[in-house]
């Protein structure tokens, strides 16, 4: 809660001044409407009470002008926080060009947390203040939801595709996290923290944690474990055994399709070529690639595919729209750093995409 | 419905099967007809549901559902359209015989629509038989081979996605099964009631309302038969 | 104040007079002569005991929940329990008390009466429409009895379909065959409104009543056979896995959510509409004065049908769904608030030179005013995408649909039994106590329900067994205003069938109110009228001869 004001909770990203502004305006308007309704009620109760058993109102009047008003007035009001309230939620939704990209995987009843230099967390999330962190999000079984009520932000984890949040800590803290989805028995304790601190400090955490493996490097050593480079090229490939497309430079890069359509070959697409991989064949290349559906956890997923897009991305822009979150930060096509943003689109067959 | 199973002795027709709540014979009549009417747009919206499940996967795994359809017997499908518009011409039929008041003419094409839909359902009953034995049955038991002869284990995505399509087929043409069969069996009672005299040219709206039913459960399946069968015809 | 006066006609009815007259209740005796009848007017008390055993279930398992979150910790029952009780809570009082209550209680009662007609268009479809609701009733009850279900009344999938061991099923169905008594009901609401209006009844004579019912049919014709399907759906993929929505299968659980919600928006208009119908009604007659802007009310129901319809994604801002689809869903949602706001306006204008009673039903009908107005101006605030993605899921959404549906359409549907009663049995109830009932109502409701926007803001989630110690006061308060709610909500009951007995005769209009319902006995004869009505004029129009005579006038035999 938030120290200064009862009842009203902490502050502590770049998103919630902007939401408690427009809630308050809202909840302003909406107690002038009710005290005025409620008001005039109880004065014309009191004006106007039957002062007599037979006593009967006025005759009946009709005022167009009045009813015009009382649409027109409501509704000019509403349009204005429509816009508003979009304009905020654009920017909840929009993650900057320079988010980390974080992962969290929803399960009952727990949350796996995933820093991009390879540090897991369960349930609590640590993160520096003032660095914009983009939070990739899915479920292992059924929908969950992301939920820091400090932060103002919130979004479904579902099973079978991904979904992404922004956020950036305005302040160092302790913040609820909560799982706002019914998930089934213990949803009620699938809740944890999100600690921000000074960078410094976060610097600290993360040297003195028993750093895992970053997730490039964890998703280096499962392509080799899983044979992937036997089919496809490694960037310092020997030139043999090419049997599928290479993968230097493919991230984010428009990939023609042998059914003769194109597909963006972002985070879903890379999944989806994981999982079922008939379902996109790359044009000039034979459908064999088998599938890897029940042999890969969706952590070793992201790895994989944080591996791939370390490869190098490529050019080409995503298609807007699709899951919650799309981001349209410019592509870094100088080449993978890992915190290009990520072009989000649908999940993994959706015909945007061709 | 008011006029279906009103009771008064065969025969009789006319005032004797006015409603209380009626005033006249026309506005019982023409809230039956309005009252058939609302239903129907029930059923669309029944069906709707289904229908919208089918367009959301179709386009999102065309090529899954193209295979599917494609082991669907297209003339089989094409016979039963046929039956079941021919037996809504003999219901038109029957209709114009109680306009006409031609009592057997009734019945005989009320039969005769009945007969039709069993038909049809007997078609029916052989396809589901067939999917059966080709375990193209949803479920644990469920194979999928495609064409260059990998069965559904090896490949268990196409597999997954076939599998959607034989839950939508089965679940869409097993409720409008269901329809017809209720439908046959309010034309048994019709055909009936028709053979004790109770429908002529001044009453015989049971049957128009019948008949509404009857050629809306026709016309969901010919929405039906290209949406399941037709898919696969043109796949290579 | 003369509180008595309007309540005690000017005319005393002796034993030869209204009571003894044959009437719909004393037409037949016997449970044969009720569970066969035919008889709108009964089939409305039947609907009125089933739907108020459920009333007590779900209020029975809200109260146990809110024992439960007196304390942080959960220490009164099983986080498994408590998610079967907030479940079954939900399933009993939006499919088998919020929906029919209205419709099937005043609406199967009334809308005849109303509308000068001798039944509706199918009374046989009308006690068939009961059965049924029993029938789905029966599988829900066992269900409950069994275990319940814990899948939360939205059955979001795939956890309805893949994880839940509960009764999924069961309840399942039981909902989907009640949707049918629900779309019986509809179906013959239209047809009647449409063909069998008294002579001289043209549609722009008919009560307010009577339009919302028609707006309210349109919806559960259209809406409900679509989570009828769905419904059907989840339990096929249960019982015979074929996976429609599971992503194992390569089904879409987003699916489920659109299908789900496309009826399960419209509803909330199939619960509130009717509701407004009787404000509209209330007010009317104790304003004594026609509603103001009448045509503007009535199309303001048509409206919010249609504009209801197109507004479902509003549930699902953060579910995964695009961005873009969130803002054609909230431009459109703040859209179907005007039509509300318009009759609001137009109600608060009736009062306006009025001659106003504080009368039981007046007070329930000025208490919805101020509740749904607050309400639904929280519902506008989360139409705005911005705000929805920090209080979705939490307890700033229960308050606000409570806020509708409770001090609503629960305190429309009091205030409604209220003003009717007499019409229905020929008794009054003591005018002190059901005053102290609304008054108990108004505040428990108000302290049990408007902590929780405060403690939906601060983040508390929604269908938590346990929360965070600071939650706490806000939690204890919403309790206490239960505790209150529920003595309010008990009253009615005992001093209604008090009534029946001792309850002093009412005499044919007590109130002096003006509608056709009004111009027959208190109980009306099985056929409604001794003489069919012919209409002449609108419906609200009130003169003091008209209300005079109402008043001391006995009808006799025509």
């Amino acid at each position: 809660m938030n120290p200064e004001l009862p009842f009203f909770p902490e502050a502590a990203s770049t998103v919630a001044g902007d939401v408690d502004v427009l809630f308050i305006t809202w909840s302003v308007i909406s107690a002038f409407f009710t005290l005025l309704i409620a008001g005039l009620i109880v004065y014309f109760m009191a004006r106007y009470r039957r002062r007599h058993p037979e006593e009967v109102g006025a005759r009946e009047r009709t005022a167009l002008w009045l009813e015009v008003a009382w649409s027109v007035i409501p509704l000019l009001i509403t349009l204005v926080m429509f816009v508003w309230g979009t304009r905020v939620y654009f920017k909840i939704y929009r993650p900057p060009a320079d988010a980390i990209e974080y992962t969290a995987v929803g399960k009952q009843w727990m949350w796996k947390l995933q820093h991009p230099e390879g540090q897991r967390e369960i349930n609590t999330l640590h993160i520096p203040v003032g660095q914009p962190i983009k939070l990739k999000l899915t479920s292992e079984d059924v929908i969950h939801s992301f939920f820091v009520p400090a932060f103002r932000v919130k979004q479904d984890a579902v099973p079978g595709r991904y979904t992404s949040v922004w956020f950036e800590a305005t302040k160092p803290g302790v913040y609820h996290l909560f799982c706002a989805e019914y998930c089934g028995g213990e949803h009620s304790r699938m809740v944890g923290s999100v600690i921000a601190m000074e960078p410094q400090r976060y610097e600290e955490w993360l040297a003195g944690g028993a750093g895992g493996k970053s997730m490039v490097a964890s998703g280096a050593e499962l392509f080799q474990q899983l044979a992937c480079d036997t089919c496809h090229r490694a960037a310092d490939n020997t030139g043999r055994l090419v049997r599928g497309p290479a993968l230097d430079g493919v991230y984010g890069s428009e990939v023609q399709l042998a059914s003769g359509g194109t597909a963006v070959a972002d985070d879903n697409y890379l999944r989806e070529s994981i999982l079922n991989p008939n379902a996109k064949i790359v044009a000039g290349w034979q459908p064999v690639m088998p599938t890897f559906q029940g042999q890969v956890s969706e952590e070793q997923l992201t790895q994989l595919i944080a591996y791939v897009r370390s490869l190098g991305a490529g050019e080409g822009t995503a298609a807007a729209g699709g899951t919650g979150g799309p981001s349209h930060g410019p592509l870094d096509s100088a080449g993978g750093q890992i915190d290009s943003p990520a072009p989000q689109t649908a999940g993994p067959a959706k015909p945007e995409q061709q | 419905m008011a006029s279906l199973a009103d009771t008064h002795t065969p025969g009789a027709h006319g005032h004797s099967s006015l409603q209380h709540q009626f005033d006249t014979m026309e506005q019982q009549k023409e809230s039956s007809t309005l009252g058939m009417w609302v239903f129907l747009v029930t059923e669309i919206m029944f069906f709707g549901g289904l229908f919208l499940a089918y367009v959301a996967y179709r386009t999102r795994y065309p090529e899954a559902f193209a295979a599917a359809s494609h082991t669907l017997d297209v003339t089989m499908g094409a016979v039963n359209t046929a039956v079941l518009i021919c037996s809504s011409l003999t219901m038109a039929l029957a209709i114009w015989c109680a306009q006409t008041n031609r009592r057997k003419g009734i019945v005989l094409f009320l039969l005769l629509t009945i007969l039709l839909g069993a038909v049809f359902l007997g078609v029916k009953a052989v396809e589901y038989a067939d999917k059966f034995e080709h375990h193209h049955v949803p479920g644990a038991s469920f194979q999928f081979h495609t064409e260059g002869g990998h069965t559904g284990a090896e490949d268990p995505n196409l597999a997954q996605h076939t599998q959607l399509f034989f839950s939508l087929y089965f679940v869409m043409t097993g409720l409008h099964a269901t329809h017809m069969i209720i439908g046959i069996a309010i034309l048994g009672f019709l055909a009936f009631y028709a053979w004790r005299g109770r429908y002529d040219r001044e009453y015989h709206n049971p049957l128009e309302m019948t008949g509404l039913y009857w050629h809306f459960v026709d016309i969901v399946w010919i929405f039906l038969f290209p949406l399941l069968y037709l898919l696969g015809a043109h796949a290579s | 104040m003369n509180t008595h006066a309007a309540a005690e006609p000017l005319v005393t009815p002796g034993p030869e007079t209204a009571f003894e007259r044959p009437n719909y209740l004393n037409a037949a005796y016997g449970l044969r002569s009720w569970l066969l009848t035919r008889d709108h007017k009964r089939i409305g008390i039947l609907y009125l005991i089933s739907i108020s055993v459920f009333f007590a279930i779900g209020s029975l398992f809200a109260f146990l929940m809110r024992l439960e979150l007196l304390t942080p910790e959960g220490d009164l029952v099983q986080p498994d329990t408590y998610n079967r009780l907030f479940t079954m809570h939900g399933v009993t009082m939006v499919f088998f008390f919020l929906i029919p209550s209205i419709p099937a209680v005043l609406g199967n009662f009334l809308v005849p009466l109303m509308i000068g007609a001798r039944d509706l268009a199918f009374p046989k479809l009308n006690l068939a429409s009961w059965y049924v609701y029993n029938l789905g009733a029966i599988f829900t009850l066992w269900a409950i009895v069994n275990g319940g279900v814990d899948t939360g009344w939205t059955f979001y999938t795939p956890f309805s379909t893949s994880f839940s061991n509960t009764h999924v099923v069961s309840t399942a169905l039981g909902v989907f065959i009640t949707g049918f008594s629900s779309i019986f009901t509809g179906l013959n609401f239209i047809v009647t409104i449409h063909r069998m209006r008294a002579p001289g009844m043209t549609w722009f004579r008919l009560p307010l009543f009577i339009w919302s019912h028609y707006a309210t049919s349109v919806i559960i014709v259209l809406g409900t056979p679509v989570i009828a399907i769905t419904i059907l759906m989840v339990a096929a993929e249960r019982l015979l896995h074929l996976g429609i929505f599971d992503p194992k299968l390569g089904g879409d659980p987003i699916l489920f959510q659109h299908l789900f919600w496309f009826y399960s928006h419209p509803a909330v208009y199939i619960m509130i509409l009717p509701a407004m119908g009787v404000i509209s009604e209330l007010v009317a007659a104790f304003a004594r004065k026609p509603i103001f802007g009448y045509k503007f009310v009535a199309f303001a129901s048509m409206a919010i049908a249609v504009l209801g319809f197109l507004v479902w994604g509003h549930h699902m801002f953060v579910s995964g769904q695009s961005i873009y689809a969130g803002t054609v869903f909230s431009i459109l949602s703040m859209l179907v608030a005007i039509p509300s706001a318009v009759k609001v306006f137009n109600w608060t204008a009736t009062l306006y030179e009025g001659s106003i009673s504080y009368q039981t039903p007046m007070l329930y009908a000025l208490g919805f005013i101020g509740l749904f107005t607050l309400g639904g101006l929280t519902g506008v605030m989360l139409a705005t995408l911005g705000i929805d993605v920090h209080v979705h899921d939490t307890y700033f959404i229960v308050a606000h649909f409570h806020y509708i549906m409770v001090g609503g359409a629960i305190m429309a549907y009091l205030g409604g039994m209220h003003y009717w009663w007499p019409k229905i049995s020929g008794r009054l109830y003591p005018g002190f106590l059901s005053k102290l009932s609304a008054l108990l109502v108004f505040v428990g409701f108000n302290l049990t329900f408007f902590p929780q926007f405060i403690l939906g803001y601060l983040g508390m989630p929604r269908r938590y067994w346990a929360y965070p110690p600071e939650f706490q006061v806000l939690n204890v308060l919403s309790t206490a205003g239960a505790s209150i709610l529920g003595v309010g909500f008990a009253l009615p009951l005992f001093y209604f069938i008090w009534s029946m007995r001792y309850g002093k005769r009412s005499g044919d209009n007590p109130w002096g109110a003006v509608g056709l319902e009004w111009d027959t006995t208190s109980p009306p004869p099985t056929e409604n009228f001794y003489t069919m009505p012919v209409v002449t004029h609108g419906p609200y129009e009130y003169n003091r001869e008209e209300v005079h005579n109402r008043m001391t006038e006995e009808k006799t035999l025509g």
